[in-house]
């Protein structure tokens, strides 16, 4: 066997962003008990040494089940929470990092340019609005319900400071209207939110997003709490400002089969770790993790013939505690490939495996294709 | 031979708002046998959880029944008094698992409580006669009897999800409507949920009204299916006919927008435009305003037509005349 690739984030002048390491802890409250026994503080390990890259004008997805981290990890990298530990690399538009500079100097610029976002200052976030923006899941919630549409698309620019006169702006928000086809924007620029249907509001959410002209953008979930049927209408919208605007996103879901239709590349994780990455495509057709196998198998599809047998999902128990994490593998107590292979326990129990290339640019974190 | 258990003609829910009177739902037939699993299907709004309510009698006011007929084994429950039909039929003979029920479960009782509650109401159990028979239902559901002292906050999603499945099914209904049952859980979690359902099917010959907007959720389960939109069915038949052979434009435009996991990438299709407002729908067929193949017929109201053995459409395309 050749030498074993493990996986490090690939940073060039084509990457956008990349995390190394990323890791963020949230300290839970200790109990007044707690403190009188001298109790040593506890974590929440929500995202647990990280690390991807994402390239100019890919989709990235992350994809994993409630609680794994997918969010906290995009939220990381708008910096709305602290990275405990760990390197987010970004490369910004000359114009934005310029007027970073202005602001006060910037140090830990990459070869490439890629500023690093976790040790950025509080006040150097502002500029950065302009490059990284994020979609967020619900379009009921992520709305003010007393804004007009106008107001909610135009504050972003007042923030900013685009536009110089009212008329500026307010072609702006038209064009931006019409760029998520709510056309003609005069009809929906008085609307208030609750006048809209849930399709309209995150293509609202969407237009907000991208007002700025962002290079880089976090969605979340875009699309779970729309109807099926105008799911496709989103995503389809998504992919075209894409391709029209030059954006790169990174994906978050929970849905395999989302995004399989709209990313490139995908990374699984599980209890704040990434379990696998690789081509999306490739990682759905041959998933290698046996995390991966059981999301793979447990996912519905329109199959009516599926319904005369019951079908056997390859995981055990339930995803246990983030502040108490397994030791090992962080899956062992729910794989069922360990009990297959009970000559890897020593590995599975004990140590933590490596993510390793499998195939070529597919990488798995597993002692079933790890070197011992 | 398949026997109907429940037997629903011309059923009609009306909503008497101040905006007007919402047809929520209109005009809704369909036969359910016995061990048979039905699904209906819809987006939000269509009349889908309303139509369940109505089957358990309990549509929220300012909702009331106002017409149809509900045959429960020969009798019209319709017909019958409240108290009646709260002792005879209600969880005895048709049982629901509401949706985000699992949410519901009372936080300051233990799960084993909560279920022994029924049976002392509805069949006069001492407690420890109950919570006998509650230790078994866990056991059916897949749950630990001792999780009987559990309070709810010690379950997860999954085992909660069990515990309202275990108190529908606490007094032996032959019929259980399921509202959504996995809404907010994950995937790994929601297929196993569907392996329970399936389970009981076999095992109790319990026969299953599976409601959700997901068609891949319903293919998991369902011999039967019901597309509902604007408060109708539009189309209805076994499974096998709706997903391989889908007839109704809308049908066509919802399985067309499914992304799927397997097989070739095609473009995913959409359904452009809202659902009608049902206080003041289109005259003719609900769904033209939005049908890519509306024509003029379309402006009259479409009937109910057989195109092959048992799968109906509510369509001027397959309508003759």
């Amino acid at each position: 066997m050749s030498e074993e690739r493990i996986y490090e984030p690939k940073i060039t002048s084509n990457t956008i962003l990349f995390a190394k390491n990323l890791r963020v802890y949230f300290p839970v409250r200790k109990s007044f008990l707690d403190i009188l026994r001298g109790r040593p503080q506890l974590y929440v390990k929500a995202v647990d040494g990280v690390s991807f890259d994402i390239s100019k004008g890919e989709v990235f997805a992350l994809v994993g089940e409630s609680g794994c981290g997918k969010t906290t990890t995009g939220k990381t990298i708008l910096r709305l929470n602290k990275p405990t530990e760990g390197e987010i690399g970004f490369l910004p538009s000359k114009e934005i990092l310029e007027e970073m500079r202005s602001y006060g100097g910037i140090n830990n610029i990459s070869e490439y340019g890629h500023i690093s976002l976790a040790s950025l200052n509080e006040h150097m976030l502002r500029p950065l609005r302009k490059d990284i923006q994020m979609i967020w899941q619900d379009p009921f919630g992520s709305l003010n319900p007393r804004r007009t549409i106008y107001e909610i698309l135009e504050e972003p620019l007042a923030i900013h400071g685009v536009g110089v006169s009212r008329e500026d702006r307010y072609d702006i928000v038209a064009k931006a209207l019409e760029s998520v086809k709510l056309t003609p924007p005069d009809e929906y620029m008085d609307r208030y939110p609750h006048m809209l249907s849930g399709g309209q509001r995150q293509r609202v959410v969407i237009a907000r997003a991208l007002i700025l002209n962002p290079k880089f953008v976090v969605a979340d979930e875009p699309v779970s709490m729309l109807d099926v049927s105008i799911r496709a209408e989103i995503l389809q919208l998504m992919m075209e400002l894409k391709n029209k605007l030059g954006l790169t996103y990174l994906f978050i879901t929970h849905d395999l089969a989302v995004a399989r239709y709209i990313s490139n590349r995908l990374a699984v994780m599980y209890l704040g770790q990434i379990v696998e990455i690789g081509d999306a495509r490739r990682v759905i057709e041959n998933p290698l993790h046996p995390y991966t196998r059981a999301l793979v198998e447990a996912i519905p599809e329109p199959e009516p013939s599926r319904r005369l047998a019951i079908r056997e999902i390859p995981i055990k128990g339930e995803v246990p505690s983030p502040i108490n994490i397994p030791a090992g593998c962080r899956f062992h107590p729910r794989c069922v490939a360990l009990d297959e292979k009970p000559e890897l326990r020593e590995y599975c129990m004990k140590r933590e495996p490596p993510l390793v290339e499998v195939e070529p640019g597919h990488y798995v974190k597993c002692w079933l294709y790890a070197k011992k | 031979m398949s026997e109907p258990i429940l037997d629903v003609r011309n059923l009609k829910t009306y909503f008497y708002t101040a905006r007007g009177m919402v047809r929520a739902v209109d005009d809704v037939s369909f036969t359910l046998n016995k061990g048979e699993s039905l699904g209906i299907a819809g987006e939000s709004g269509c009349g889908k959880s309303t139509l369940a309510y109505s089957l358990i009698r309990l549509v929220p006011p300012p909702g009331k029944i106002t017409g149809g007929q509900i045959i429960f084994k020969g009798k019209n429950v319709l017909e019958m008094s409240e108290e009646e039909f709260r002792r005879e039929v209600r969880w005895k003979g048709i049982s629901m698992v509401f949706q985000g029920a699992m949410n519901a479960l009372n936080p300051v009782y233990t799960v084993g409580d909560q279920i022994a509650e029924v049976l002392m109401l509805h069949q006069g159990y001492s407690k420890k006669e109950a919570l006998e028979t509650v230790a078994k239902m866990l056991q059916m559901v897949g749950i630990d009897p001792k999780r009987l002292k559990s309070y709810p906050h010690e379950l997860s999603g999954g085992m909660k999800q069990r515990v309202v499945i275990a108190m529908a099914l606490a007094l032996n209904p032959p019929i259980v409507i399921a509202d959504e049952p996995t809404t907010a859980l994950d995937v790994v979690v929601q297929a196993q949920i569907m392996n329970l359902l399936k389970r009981l099917k076999k095992e109790l010959g319990l026969s299953i009204i599976l409601i959700s907007h997901d068609l891949s959720l319903i293919a998991e389960i369902a011999d039967k299916i019901a597309i509902m939109y604007g408060g109708e069915i539009i189309e209805y038949g076994p499974s096998e006919a709706i997903y391989n052979r889908p007839m109704h434009p809308y049908t066509i435009g919802l399985l067309g927008s499914i992304p799927r996991l397997h097989g070739e990438l095609r473009d995913l299709t959409w359904i452009p435009g809202f659902p009608p407002d049902l206080a003041n729908p289109p005259p003719g067929c609900r769904f033209m305003p939005r049908c890519p193949k509306a024509f003029n017929k379309c402006s009259e109201k479409p009937p109910l037509v057989e195109v092959e053995p048992g799968h109906y459409v509510k369509c001027w395309l397959y309508a003759k005349g």
